[in-house]
């Protein structure tokens, strides 16, 4: 079906600010459910809180927004209830890898084959432009106005570290690719990790001069690399984007679970 | 019946608190009285002291615990130095030849039994040293008979120990007949 | 386990009314005095083909089961104080979004992690008002495993009757000690299942609006209904209202579905009430020792008797206003330092009269403790 009709259009207009990245992620995100001939029955997005998270709100699936940091968690016990559902969750920054980091780095390692999509757009929006776990040390926000000291996680590497089975990233600017990347992460039978780099003109882009949304989506393109290329070498300081881990071969959580279970019947009987 | 209080006291792992519910098991699903266990303990799951409690009645028992026990066992020289004072007046207080130096000034029937000696010299395994002990608490006492408490290990012990459990229930109760 | 006979650990007769009463999905992280809990369930829910998981937190442990129970699942968790703790932001979001769960607390001593293998009921007040902002809330209890049994099967039956969480309180001594049990035959016990929908596909279904006899049906995330959940304030669809009037209409909804059912949620038992000078109230282990003074002190001739609560709350004022019309004392015996004794003195024509009998140190009160408070206002010292 086209990829609108996966939209409740009676919640429009959205209450993302003009010139967030976010809308562009949702776009994406269904375009890639569209390639995938997914039925709105058979995907639950879960969320927390956030920007990020209202996401839930305009789209016709079973959707679950929950609390701040836990979406992971919830999402854990529909998809081990339910298996055949794809459950995609959306997350911000924040939400992802500071309250919820630790549910992050154990739902990769559990490897439970469920889509996490972080739209890291360096900061946290919904409650003023807050410096987040994202935020580069020295970035400036509302309550970091002398420069932030805190140094910031690369999702790729802990996603990978933590034994996800799916690492990208993506951003906003490069809109086809992260519809394909999204694709293939609702497609992998594995956790799959996908970072969106997603602009925050309100906050995160004015405190630190970068101009509006356009400008924003334009150091992407200037400041970004597709993952192993030359550029990369001759210029360290540019971001690799692309598809980092693709793995089908480790065990996925709810067939392991599966097997689990016809033990424990066997060993019963 | 009188109602029977027993504390079974020693150090974790001796299998006091497994004891405690086999004797207990035993007494409510093969001889149709009412009985609860509980037990006290601390932090570690070997050594420190254990403490495991079991009343035995043919009416429902409400307060779970022991306080004066009828029937108190000591397989450690710290649990008796501990709990040889909460003995009921002419109650039992067995234990260990072994393991225990018994004190003269406890107002009880004191028994000291080379329990532990006898289970490595005849069956070689010190994991049923507490099931020697239950059997002579039995021997003792007759709370509960021998068979009932058989029937009770076999859902408690494995397969290949349970043989040698039978074999300690039966030295224990053997040791406890030679007391006069 | 079959039907009959048996002689079990507490912990394990929640485990078994709870598979007697349909649990499909569990989700835990270790803690004592609950542990046995989560290891009885980790042999048996895969048997039955259900869900057991140990997850990084209690956080993650609640959020998890109140996602399977959107699916339909009967759901379950187990802690301990430092556990229920961290589990509030959960339970909150569960009484706002009205999920059916049921969350087993086996109190320990505290505050923080206290006194981890001593018994305690001081997580009382924390079940009542432990989630922030107004909210009602269910918590029961039991003394014997008998009625940890039956107190469990009415645990989840109340869950989906009401579509709330449910606490259950337990303590260490009757978590831990061991006694006779009597599995009844399936059948004999009635449970309740997950009420659910019976609008076809097509029809506008309101996740959010109650049926004339106040119920919610249910769909399961994956069939054919589809809705939004949230722990924000919502319409009748379940999307975000900021609008007064339905705020309003939701918490007093939140509210009114427990408080007016107070009297078919409410478990009580009594013990020698018709002619008692002396009330003793308690619950849970603590009631042990209470029905053990009573039993004691009947057989002497003196008129004591026992109100033994199972529903904490939402509290039973009516219950024990009028079994203590005729008290000249009444004693409340738990181990807190008065927890439900502020219930019961808000309860009674007298307040004045409300002693409080009880243990803050780790020990499970014994009917010693509980015979000195009775010597002391009864004149005699102690």
């Amino acid at each position: 079906m086209p990829f609108k009709d996966y939209l409740r259009k009676r919640f429009f207009p959205h209450i993302w600010c003009p010139g967030c990245g976010h809308g562009i992620v949702l776009g994406c995100l269904l375009r890639a459910i569209e390639q995938l001939a997914i039925g709105k029955n058979d995907v639950v997005m879960v969320s927390g809180i956030g920007c990020s998270s209202r996401i839930c709100g305009y789209v016709d699936f079973h959707t679950l927004h929950t609390l701040h940091g836990r979406a992971l968690a919830f999402a854990t016990g529909v998809k081990m209830s339910v298996p055949r559902l794809n459950v995609i969750v959306p997350m911000g920054d924040g939400d992802a890898l500071a309250i919820g980091g630790n549910h992050f780095i154990h739902a990769a390692r559990r490897n439970i084959a469920m889509t996490a999509i972080v739209m890291n757009n360096r900061t946290y929006g919904m409650t003023g432009g807050q410096y987040s776990p994202l935020s580069c040390h020295g970035d400036f926000a509302t309550n970091a106005p002398y420069g932030n000291i805190d140094h910031d996680f690369d999702v790729v590497e802990l996603a990978r570290a933590a034994g996800a089975t799916f690492v990208a990233r993506s951003t906003t600017f490069h809109a086809r690719q992260t519809t394909e990347i999204i694709r293939k992460a609702i497609a992998h039978p594995g956790f799959a990790v996908v970072e969106v780099l997603s602009q925050c003109p309100t906050y995160y882009g004015r405190k630190n001069k970068q101009g509006g949304a356009a400008e924003m989506m334009e150091w992407y393109r200037d400041n970004t690399t597709p993952v192993g290329s030359k550029a990369k070498q001759q210029n360290p300081t540019l971001i690799e984007r692309g598809i980092f881990v693709q793995d089908a071969g480790k065990p996925e959580y709810c067939c392991e679970y599966k097997k689990l279970v016809e033990r424990a019947r066997r060993g019963a009987s | 019946m009188e109602r029977c209080r027993i504390v079974f006291s020693g150090a974790g792992g001796q299998g006091v608190i497994t004891a405690a519910i086999i004797l207990a098991e035993a007494a409510v699903l093969h001889e149709g009285l009412e009985a609860t266990q509980t037990q006290s303990y601390g932090p570690e799951a070997r050594g420190g002291a254990t403490r495991a409690e079991v009343i035995i009645a043919d009416a429902p028992i409400r307060y779970p615990k022991v306080t004066q026990p009828n029937v108190l066992v000591c397989l450690t020289q710290e649990a008796y130095n501990k709990y040889s004072g909460i003995i009921r007046p002419g109650g039992i207080l067995l234990s260990d030849s072994r393991l225990v130096k018994p004190q003269s000034k406890v107002d009880a029937r004191q028994a000291s039994l080379p329990m532990y000696d006898s289970v490595i010299k005849e069956i070689g395994k010190p994991i049923v040293f507490n099931i020697c002990m239950l059997g002579s608490v039995l021997g003792m006492t007759r709370i509960v008979s021998l068979e009932s408490v058989t029937k009770s290990l076999q859902t408690h012990i494995p397969g290949e120990f349970f043989e040698s459990s039978t074999r300690a229930l039966a030295l224990g109760a053997g040791l406890a007949s030679n007391i006069d | 386990m079959s039907a009959g006979l048996k002689f079990v650990q507490g912990n394990e007769a929640c485990v078994e009314a709870a598979l007697y009463a349909g649990l499909q999905f569990y989700a835990g992280y270790p803690i004592t005095p609950s542990s046995e809990i989560a290891e009885h369930l980790a042999v048996r829910l895969p048997r039955v083909g259900g869900t057991f998981l140990q997850l990084e937190d209690e956080i993650a442990s609640i959020c998890a089961i109140i996602g399977a129970s959107l699916t339909g699942c009967k759901v379950m968790t187990a802690t301990s104080g430092p556990g229920f703790s961290l589990m509030q932001e959960g339970l909150g979001y569960a009484i706002m979004a009205e999920i059916p769960c049921v969350i087993v607390n086996v109190m320990r001593g505290g505050p923080s992690t206290g006194l981890p293998t001593c018994p305690s009921q001081g997580d009382i007040c924390q079940a009542r008002w432990g989630a922030h902002g107004d909210h009602a809330i269910i918590a029961l209890t039991a003394s014997t495993l008998q009625d940890v049994f039956e107190i469990t099967v009415h645990a989840f039956n109340t869950a989906e009757t009401y579509r709330t969480p449910v606490i259950l309180l337990l303590d260490e001594v009757v978590g831990h000690m061991r006694e006779k049990l009597v599995v009844p035959e399936a059948g004999a016990i009635a449970t309740v299942d997950r009420l659910k929908t019976s609008l076809k596909l097509g029809m506008d279904y309101h996740p959010y609006l109650p049926r004339e006899d106040g119920r919610l049906p249910m769909s399961d995330f994956g069939g054919q209904h589809r809705y939004n959940v949230t722990g924000l304030f919502h319409d009748m669809w379940g999307f975000p209202t900021q609008e007064p009037s339905m705020v309003h209409g939701l918490l007093r909804h939140l509210v009114d579905k427990i408080a007016n059912n107070a009297d078919s949620i409410c478990r009580y038992k009594e013990y020698y009430l018709e002619d008692a000078h002396i009330v003793l109230i308690s619950y849970g282990g603590s009631a042990r020792s209470a029905l053990h003074v009573v039993e004691n002190r009947r057989v002497r001739g003196e008129r004591l008797g026992l109100l033994e609560l199972q529903t904490i709350w939402p509290f039973p004022y009516s219950v024990v206003e009028s079994k203590c019309a005729n008290a000249r004392y009444i004693v409340v015996v738990e181990m807190n330092m008065g927890q439900v004794t502020r219930a019961v003195k808000r309860a009674v024509a007298h307040p004045d009269r409300v002693v409080l009998a009880n243990r803050i140190d780790g020990v499970f009160i014994t009917p010693t403790d509980i015979r000195n408070i009775l010597r002391l206002i009864q004149g005699k010292g102690v």
